[in-house]
């Protein structure tokens, strides 16, 4: 019954928040790594796209709850989502004709495409504070728990509960389809084929008869699809707040590079790496081992390894230590 | 001489917008402006001291201010015995206990060959030393927060002038970035802009959450000044004679013995902030100068032109026998340890220090910009771009203001998308960045003044 009771808890505290804050990573990890692998350059503005394709969805999910559209259990901005990646993809591909196009074409090194994409983060953070202001914003609707932890006290008998809010599910099971139907894509379809010559050996490609417009093309619309899916999931779990997006691509640059720039796979589990790193070393364990030990050998302090206001920092700190023994990331990157 | 005029006029130009303010708005704000223009220069200049000379892309802005920031809590705050005496030995064995596991760190890296073996027994020992380190300096570090915490709760600092702080500053960010280089210096490019853009992460983190040290976020205020403070200038009869001096003809006009009074302390109390500013511009202007003769010099000695070899061609300046790896980690070094003096200085001047206000954008990119728009590897290039982004910066909002009046101007007050557009007034500072910076890019991807190579005449 005790071990029970702990397998719960670690469930409860470690397994499933972990599972949907490195579900929220990974997403937004393939978007980087696949601009990275096509475009080759690492794309600062990339929070500020999922920041830019949420502020979409909000808007139109406050417009349909307006008019009294809801989706039953379901949160309302599901039916804003399509809607909202329709937006980030005109976005991108706007600023890549206007902007990026002009380097690729001249070849200019790395540096100067990510001096690029700090203007862009700039513009794009600025027009996303003026339409929507720095607050935070709640636009989460429809049934909030799966289960709550009295439910499953009560059903178990046990003594410790486990809590699944709707959000949680919705986003595991949303990053696995896209996953999924992503790395589908990119395996079997003549397009992702094309989209992986070209990141492999780009003369070779074009030697074949790829079509570079079309590869990148392709590439900002995933990109922007998965940074709006993102960008949504998170904002429901937690809150929007515009300036929280910027923060979260710093865990998901770490995410991409511990899985190999350039490599979806990899990134998929890099982000489930960060995020189970920076929980369960953030977690105190004091009340795991009082359920597995016995009375006499039971600990007095918290047992946690770095407190919570190092959760960040724990990120960082892997993708460091990975830059140091594995410069190419767990799975090796650079190709898609 | 023509080489230097388009220095000379661009600097003329800068002069004149800062007066322009003065004359417009008011003397403090322009001397306000302009002493933010010269930390931002400063900053400008570690940048571009990494950045142009060397060709090493430091993401890491944040951090290092950050650290600069942390020495001047560190030196001139008054110590506080309690404190000490509460927690002091138990952060004192920490702090030799992280130097004793640095140590074994590097010995085993030595003695033992790479294997797995090798790599789990290290992580064992960090381990081991984290939760011995949190057994320590846990209890002490609460107790010493325990102490007064709503003035108090941290150890306090040396008590030395704030001045020192500023050589100080440099030294702690020049040692954090023996570490960081030490580390990152040997990615690529692109990589090593995130890590350093994650390092200054876990900088700010530790800033912000080791309330012992640094009172977190809780902030630290009222710091020591080097300039004289308002009200004591305000009570002092030579500041009050010298201002009945300069306005003289102005106090004579008035007859009535009260009136004058009055109008004597009005311009008392405006004179005495404008002087506080006087005094700072001094002392940051000599700060500015120093850096820019000394920094002028190495660009063109001997060694400066070894960086540019290193910086524009590796593998050739590898074959002439430099040591690209050494030479990089110095010019790191140097770099970050001016910004950390640009940190010190800002909070020096702000009188306070408050982590929660080092954010990226702000401290990273922004300083990155003054220095791509005044041109890399120019030192007087980073400067102008320190003045020019910051006024920028500060003067965006009443020009978006102006604007938006211009543009809306049939729309009525109470309309609902004016009164949005005026609530985002502070942002649109934030799209005019990010635009001159495209703009730039595209079109004079140099910078304003743009690196000048004297070549040797045979």
């Amino acid at each position: 019954m005790d071990f029970l009771n702990a397998l719960v808890l670690l469930t409860n505290f470690i397994f499933v928040p972990a599972l949907n804050y490195g579900s929220q990573l990974a997403l937004g990890a393939i978007g980087v790594t696949l601009i990275y692998g096509v475009l080759r350059f690492a794309n600062f503005a990339y929070g500020d796209l999922m920041a830019f394709g949420t502020m979409v969805v909000i808007l139109i999910t406050w417009k349909l709850q307006s008019i009294g559209i809801h989706l039953g259990p379901l949160p309302t901005a599901l039916i804003a989502l399509p809607f909202g990646i329709i937006a980030a993809i005109l976005i991108s591909l706007i600023l890549d004709k206007v902007v990026f196009e002009y380097y690729r074409i001249k070849k200019s090194p790395p540096v100067t495409l990510i001096v690029v994409s700090l203007g862009v983060m700039f513009v794009l953070n600025g027009i996303i504070r003026i339409i929507i202001g720095t607050a935070d914003r709640k636009f989460f609707d429809g049934q909030k728990f799966l289960m709550k932890a009295k439910q499953f006290k009560e059903i178990t008998g046990l003594n410790e509960g486990l809590a699944i809010k709707s959000t949680q599910l919705l986003t595991i099971v949303v990053t696995i389809i896209c996953a999924l139907l992503l790395f589908w894509f990119l395996d079997k379809t003549k397009t992702g084929k094309s989209m992986r010559a070209y990141s492999n050996n780009e003369d070779l490609a074009l030697l074949s008869g790829i079509d570079p417009n079309r590869v990148v093309m392709i590439t900002w619309i995933i990109a922007a699809t998965l940074a709006t899916i993102a960008g949504t999931l998170y904002g429901l779990d937690k809150s929007f707040k515009p300036f929280t997006y910027f923060n979260n691509l710093l865990p998901i640059f770490a995410a991409t590079i511990v899985g190999g720039i350039g490599n979806p796979i990899g990134a998929f589990f890099g982000g489930f790496v960060v995020a189970f790193a920076e929980i369960s070393l953030t977690y105190a364990y004091k009340k795991f081992f009082i359920y597995i030990l016995p009375e006499s050998m039971e600990p007095t302090g918290l047992v946690q390894l770095l407190s919570i206001d190092y959760k960040f920092a724990v990120s960082f700190s892997i993708l460091i230590i990975v830059l140091i023994f594995r410069p190419n990331g767990i799975f090796k990157g650079k190709v898609i | 001489m023509r080489e230097n005029k388009e220095v000379i006029i661009s600097f003329l130009i800068m002069g004149l917008l800062i007066i322009s303010v003065g004359l417009f708005q008011s003397w403090a704000i322009a001397l306000s402006i302009l002493n933010l223009c010269l930390i931002s220069s400063v900053m400008a200049i570690g940048v571009n001291i990494s950045w142009g000379y060397a060709g090493i892309i430091n993401f890491g802005v944040m951090g290092f201010i950050a650290l600069g920031g942390l020495a001047a809590v560190v030196i001139s705050e008054e110590p506080i015995y309690e404190a000490w005496s509460a927690g002091g030995l138990g952060i004192l064995i920490s702090i030799a206990l992280i130097t004793l596991l640095v140590f074994l760190v590097r010995l085993i890296l030595k003695k033992l060959a790479k294997s797995n073996k090798r790599n789990i027994l290290i992580s064992l020992l960090i381990i081991f030393f984290i939760f011995l380190i949190r057994k320590i300096a846990g209890p002490s570090m609460e107790a010493i927060e325990s102490i007064n915490p709503a003035t108090q709760g941290f150890l306090g600092g040396l008590g030395l002038p704030i001045i020192l702080s500023w050589f100080v500053g440099g030294i702690f960010a020049a040692l954090v970035a023996f570490v960081v280089g030490k580390i990152a210096l040997g990615l690529r490019s692109d990589y090593l802009a995130i890590a350093t853009l994650l390092i200054s992460g876990i900088i700010i983190t530790f800033v912000k959450h080791e309330d012992w040290l640094s009172r977190g976020v809780k902030n630290v205020i009222g710091m020591k000044r080097p300039a004289p403070y308002e009200i004591d200038l305000q009570e002092s009869d030579w500041f009050i004679n010298l201002v009945a001096g300069i306005n003289s003809s102005k106090l004579n006009l008035i007859s009535d013995i009260t009136e004058k009074n009055q109008l004597l302390r009005d311009l008392v109390i405006s004179a005495s902030s404008v002087f506080v500013k006087l005094c700072f511009a001094g002392l940051f202007s000599v700060v500015v100068i120093t850096l820019l003769i000394l920094a002028q010099k190495a660009l063109y000695s001997p060694w400066g032109r070894m960086m540019r070899a290193i910086r524009d061609n590796e593998e050739a300046a590898q074959a002439m026998g430099k040591n690209v790896v050494k030479q990089h980690l110095y010019i790191f070094i140097i770099g970050s340890s001016i910004i950390g003096l640009g940190g010190a200085m800002l909070v020096t001047y702000d009188g306070l220090f408050t982590p929660v206000s080092y954010q990226p954008l702000r401290y990273t990119f922004l300083i990155w910009i003054m220095v791509l728009v005044g041109g890399s590897g120019n030192n007087y290039g980073s400067i102008l771009g320190g003045f020019l982004i910051w006024f920028i910066w500060i003067e965006a909002a009443p020009v978006a203001m102006f604007l938006i009046n211009i543009f809306t101007f049939n729309l009525n007050e109470t309309h609902e998308l004016k009164k949005h557009l005026i609530e985002g007034v502070p942002y649109f500072r934030y799209t005019m960045m990010g635009i001159g910076l495209l703009f730039l890019m595209r079109y004079k991807p140099k910078g304003l003044l743009p690196e000048k190579i004297k070549l040797l005449k045979s």
